[in-house]
């Protein structure tokens, strides 16, 4: 019993000196506004749409980011460009919806929805966080530099027949005899 | 000037010294609501507040001005009349027992000559702060926060008046000058180092201080015995914790330090009177950082198994020294 009353008062000093020594290490809060966070590159931040290596919209209004949505913040609309190329007329992300889960980046066919690092996005007028097309579009082309979507789909476009794609077979002339 | 008789002189000096014990206490008490919260980071390895002026030293003015725009609630269901004496109580029975801490020698607010009885009559009274703000809240977190309150400032009231028993029997005084003066020679921590031991456990858990804060136990039961209060009410019981901490580690330094003895000339009595104090406060801060919450019925053991026997064996071997030097003395 002596033996164990020693012990705990042992255990309990040598505790307040552990804790005491914490007084020379340093502390591991980062001071956040004058210190930056250093976000890693595949960090789900604010969600932006890229253009392909040419410059033009690689958003095809395809929907899938929209289905694929577990809060629908997403809506947009098809419309179709003269020489054959489909973008969306409008492309809305309601932020204060959006829960940064990443699924409309796994769902889109052509890499053209993408989330960044940033998160600093606050905004005191709630209405300011519903970005519009012109929010979220940016000059280049996010994480995927080389891929552009009609340079290796079957899609034909105006300057890119059919069969001029990217490892794209010949479509088959169903009119000659020749094997 | 004809009323300025020297009674009369004598009376505003007097008051004069009791107001400024009874700011310096009530500043430095709210002033370590932002020391304790620096000093924890530190010892847990982060910042703390430190936005608020140089290093987060106005904290304590923005958390007053929060404070007091709070809505000042009273719960419908409540004992109006205990639920408002309280706070009050929490706040002054600590508060008027600094009354008899002498800070220097000629600085003091009472000179009673039954100074530590009054302190221990005064540790008692605080009780019903918790007791009464556990019972009035009219809450089950509360009530068991007041429960647990008493129980435990009965277990360890008990034997922190017999701990400081030892000091008054060396001193031969229940006077808190008398017992400084007795320590002219040898600060008494040396010859009642049980007593010390034992009064510092009690002194933690008189404030309800970690890591004997289990009347307000925040992960059990909500915020305890003050769940209820809200606004400037709620700010008097945690000030009143602060005034606790402070007065117990002054008592500390008063009883086995040696008060306002140390080296160099008389007037730098309330320096070290202040340093030691000081001392003792951060100790406290220490312990909360370092030590986790017993369970409850540890708590007791503790108290009735342990430091009671403890308390009692000091006194015994106190007594009898004191009785055989007296002797000695005679022959």
């Amino acid at each position: 019993m002596i033996g164990g009353i020693l012990a705990g008062i042992g255990t309990t000093i040598r505790t307040i000196y552990l804790i005491f020594m914490r007084v020379f290490r340093k502390r591991d809060t980062i001071l956040y506004p004058e210190q930056k966070v250093n976000t890693p590159p595949r960090y789900r931040g604010r969600i932006v749409l890229t253009r392909d290596p040419d410059g033009e919209e690689r958003c095809v209004a395809c929907n899938l980011c929209a289905a694929a949505c577990p809060v629908g913040c997403i809506s947009l609309q098809k419309a179709e460009t003269e020489d054959g190329r489909w973008y969306p007329e409008f492309f809305r992300i309601n932020f204060s919806r959006c829960i940064f889960c990443g699924m409309c980046e796994e769902a889109c066919p052509t890499n053209a929805i993408q989330l960044t690092p940033d998160f600093e996005m606050a905004e005191y007028n709630r209405q300011n966080l519903v970005y519009e097309k012109e929010n979220l579009l940016i000059a280049g082309t996010g994480k995927y530099h080389e891929y552009n979507f009609y340079r290796v789909a079957g899609m034909a476009i105006a300057g890119k027949p059919k069969g001029a794609a990217d490892n794209e077979a010949k479509p088959v002339d169903v009119k000659t005899l020749l094997p | 000037m004809s009323w300025l008789t020297p009674e009369v002189v004598t009376v505003i000096i007097a008051v004069v010294k009791a107001v400024v014990v009874l700011l310096v206490t009530v500043l430095v008490a709210a002033f370590l609501t932002w020391v304790e919260r620096r000093t924890l980071a530190l010892w847990q390895d982060r910042y703390g507040p430190n936005r608020v002026g140089p290093g987060g030293a106005f904290q304590i003015v923005a958390d007053m001005l929060k404070m007091f725009f709070k809505e000042d609630w009273v719960p419908p269901f409540v004992d109006k009349l205990t639920f408002l004496l309280a706070p009050a109580i929490a706040m002054s029975a600590l508060l008027i027992a600094f009354a008899v801490v002498p800070i220097t020698p000629n600085w003091g607010v009472a000179d009673l000559n039954i100074g530590l009885l009054f302190f221990l009559a005064m540790a008692g009274l605080a009780v019903y702060a918790v007791l009464f703000a556990g019972w009035s809240s009219n809450s089950k977190y509360a009530l068991l926060g007041g429960l647990r309150s008493a129980a435990q400032t009965i277990s360890y009231e008990v034997f922190m008046g017999i701990s400081v028993m030892g000091v008054v029997a060396i001193a031969g005084s229940f006077n808190m000058r008398d017992i400084v003066e007795a320590q002219r020679g040898l600060w008494f921590i040396i010859p009642q180092f049980f007593g010390f031991v034992t009064f510092a456990v009690a002194g933690v858990a008189v404030a309800h201080r970690a890591p004997f804060d289990l009347p307000e136990a925040e992960s059990e039961l909500a915020a305890g015995y003050h769940t209820e209060y809200s606004g400037l009410k709620w700010g008097m019981f945690f000030v009143g914790e602060y005034v606790g901490v402070v007065l117990i580690s002054a008592m500390l330094v008063t009883l086995f330090f040696g008060g306002w003895m140390g080296p160099g000339p008389a007037w730098l009595g309330f320096f070290w009177f202040a340093i030691k104090t000081a001392f003792f406060i951060m100790m406290f801060i220490l312990i909360r950082a370092a030590l986790p919450r017993p369970r409850y019925d540890q708590v007791m053991v503790a108290g009735w198994k342990f430091c009671l026997p403890l308390t009692l064996l000091n006194l015994l071997v106190t007594g009898a020294v004191v009785l055989w030097h007296a002797n000695a003395a005679q022959v």
